[in-house]
């Protein structure tokens, strides 16, 4: 059996979750929290923990030197230092609209890096 | 020769705060002014580049530069005017009653701009490690984590290789992330108290995540180093004294304070408006009127908010009561006073209007798992509302409604602990 304790962050209560399961999250079981969204996130949480990715990249703009991005949906976390690194050697030409995709289904996680403002020069 | 021009609304900070309510007042035909001394619209928000903005405004979760992006295009649409690297040194309410802002910029020099009502909407500021007077030497390397959010995103510099964080505020924790992102070391978050300043997925997602020891009831008790910053010390707490002989080094370049924010209201004492201890902000009466008849005030600079889809709803509701005042109804007076007691730190606004139904935001200075909290006036029970979550870093909010404000006297809130679960 193995075990994880959890903080679910579905809502302020921040319930102490508590996992236990065998082998390849056969028989997951979860207790602790107070509604089923607690059970939901620690199921997600363990099986396929993925995350919101922000960060600025470098940009022809005199005026906005860096932009702001983001993942257009959650990244699972093994992918998220690659993809910083990516980001990180970029150098964007401007004009750039809000929404625009920088970087399509990275690493096949189809998940997109999106422009989170506009820059027109 | 000093121009001058004349609007209907004057509103100071081009935030979420000050371009919610200016879209209000603009959409209901009135002219229109935002005065900002940034060259953008969109206030701090623009350097939150992290996600979480907008669950409840927009009904889906958008980055600081997104949201402010799409109010800044509501109030556009809206008709609103702009002014922006223009700064307002003085708001004065002349013999008329009318009030006349000074503006100061360098393309325009100095303008004066009259306006009937004028809408604070300026938000805060950090505090800084002045205010919490940490001994030891004044290296370069300490900042506030505001400053150190605006260098990383906004400038693109790094401002250390490894970096100690005071206090648990969420501007704190989402920098701890933001720094270990940028290849930033974080070696610890220190809080006196005995629980976190910040949100409960701020903890999970940007120290968790991370393995970033949070040391609570700990303090900074000294910041080492010459030219830079070399190291801290910290010590554990025991009844709110640091216990010195405990004391360990933690090495590191630079030090970040998320210590709280101070709604910044230099213009507005200036201008005659009283301010509350308690926030920080202007006391207010149920139109969000301040003492200075037609200087209205909302979001941060009113109070500090935890969210800003609430700034965005309190900015709308004030503006919908500045339209009120300028189609001619009646001021503050017939308003009674508003108190918060036990277990409360404060409750905004801070008069109310018998008849008139209103919404009251307060905080808590108690964490508990069912709170009441209790309207009273008279010596009766007015309304109650079970809270299932209670926490300081959460902002309460209660509807009362006009049917039940009918009484003139004084209304006192309290918040009590229920049944423990």
């Amino acid at each position: 059996m193995k075990k994880r304790d959890l903080i679910c962050i579905s809502c302020p209560f921040g319930c102490r979750l508590h996992a236990e399961w065998s082998g390849t999250f056969e028989e997951l079981k979860i207790t602790g929290n107070r509604c089923p969204r607690g059970a939901a996130y620690a199921d997600r949480e363990l099986r396929n923990p993925a995350r919101i990715v922000t960060a600025v990249v470098r940009s022809t703009s005199a005026e906005h030197p860096w932009l702001p991005v983001r993942t257009d949906r959650e990244l699972p976390k093994p992918l998220i230092d690659a993809l910083l690194n990516r980001l990180y050697r970029m150098r964007v030409e401007v004009p750039v609209s809000r929404g625009d995709i920088l970087i399509e289904n990275f690493e096949n996680s189809s998940v997109n890096v999106i422009f989170s403002s506009t820059t027109t020069r | 020769m000093i121009q001058e021009e004349k609007y209907e609304v004057a509103v100071i900070g081009a935030g979420a705060a000050g371009l919610c309510a200016a879209t209000v007042c603009a959409s209901a035909g009135r002219n229109t002014l935002v005065v900002d001394r940034e060259e953008h619209p969109g206030g701090i928000l623009r350097q939150c580049i992290h996600s979480g903005f907008g669950l409840r405004y927009f009904k889906e979760e958008l980055t600081g530069p997104e949201y402010a992006e799409r109010v800044a295009e509501k109030a556009e649409r809206a008709g609103v005017r702009f002014r922006f690297g223009t700064t307002v040194v003085s708001i004065r309410r002349e013999t008329d009653g009318a009030l006349c802002l000074t503006s100061l910029s360098t393309a325009e020099g100095v303008r004066i701009i009259r306006a009937d009502a004028v809408i604070l909407a300026m938000g805060c500021r950090e505090r800084t490690r002045g205010n919490l007077a940490v001994p030891g030497s004044r290296p370069a390397g300490v900042f506030t984590a505001g400053a150190a959010q605006r260098l990383l995103n906004i400038e693109g510099i790094l401002p250390g290789k490894k970096a100690v964080i005071a206090g648990s505020g969420d501007i704190g924790l989402i920098m701890a992330r933001r720094l270990t992102w940028a290849g930033i070391r974080v070696e610890a978050v220190v809080e006196i108290m005995p629980y976190p300043a910040g949100l409960t997925r701020n903890i999970v997602q940007c120290l968790d995540d991370f393995h970033i020891p949070l040391l609570l009831e700990h303090s900074l008790v000294n910041i080492l180093g010459h030219g830079r910053v070399e190291a801290v010390e910290v010590a554990p707490l025991s009844r709110g004294v640091p216990v010195t002989e405990r004391k360990f080094r933690i090495d590191c370049d630079t030090v970040l304070f998320s210590v709280g924010l101070i709604p910044e209201n230099e213009l507005s004492a200036e201008a005659g408006v009283e301010l509350n201890p308690a926030t920080g902000g202007p006391l207010v009466d149920s139109s969000y009127e301040t003492g200075v008849p037609g200087i209205f005030a909302c979001g941060n600079v009113l109070h500090v908010h935890d969210l800003v889809d609430f700034v965005s709803e309190e900015a709308e509701h004030a503006a919908r009561m500045v339209l009120r005042r300028l189609d001619g109804s009646d001021g503050g007076s017939g308003q009674f006073p508003v108190r918060a007691e036990s277990n409360l730190k404060y409750v905004v606004p801070n008069r109310f209007l018998p008849g008139c139904g209103t919404r009251f935001a307060f905080r808590s200075l108690i964490v508990c798992d069912d709170g009441v909290l209790e309207a009273e006036q008279n010596g009766k029970i007015l309304l109650s509302k079970r809270f299932s979550c209670v926490r300081p870093a959460e902002m309460l909010t209660l509807e009362v409604p006009g049917s039940l404000l009918k009484e003139p006297g004084e209304l006192k809130f309290r918040l009590r602990k229920g049944e423990e679960i």
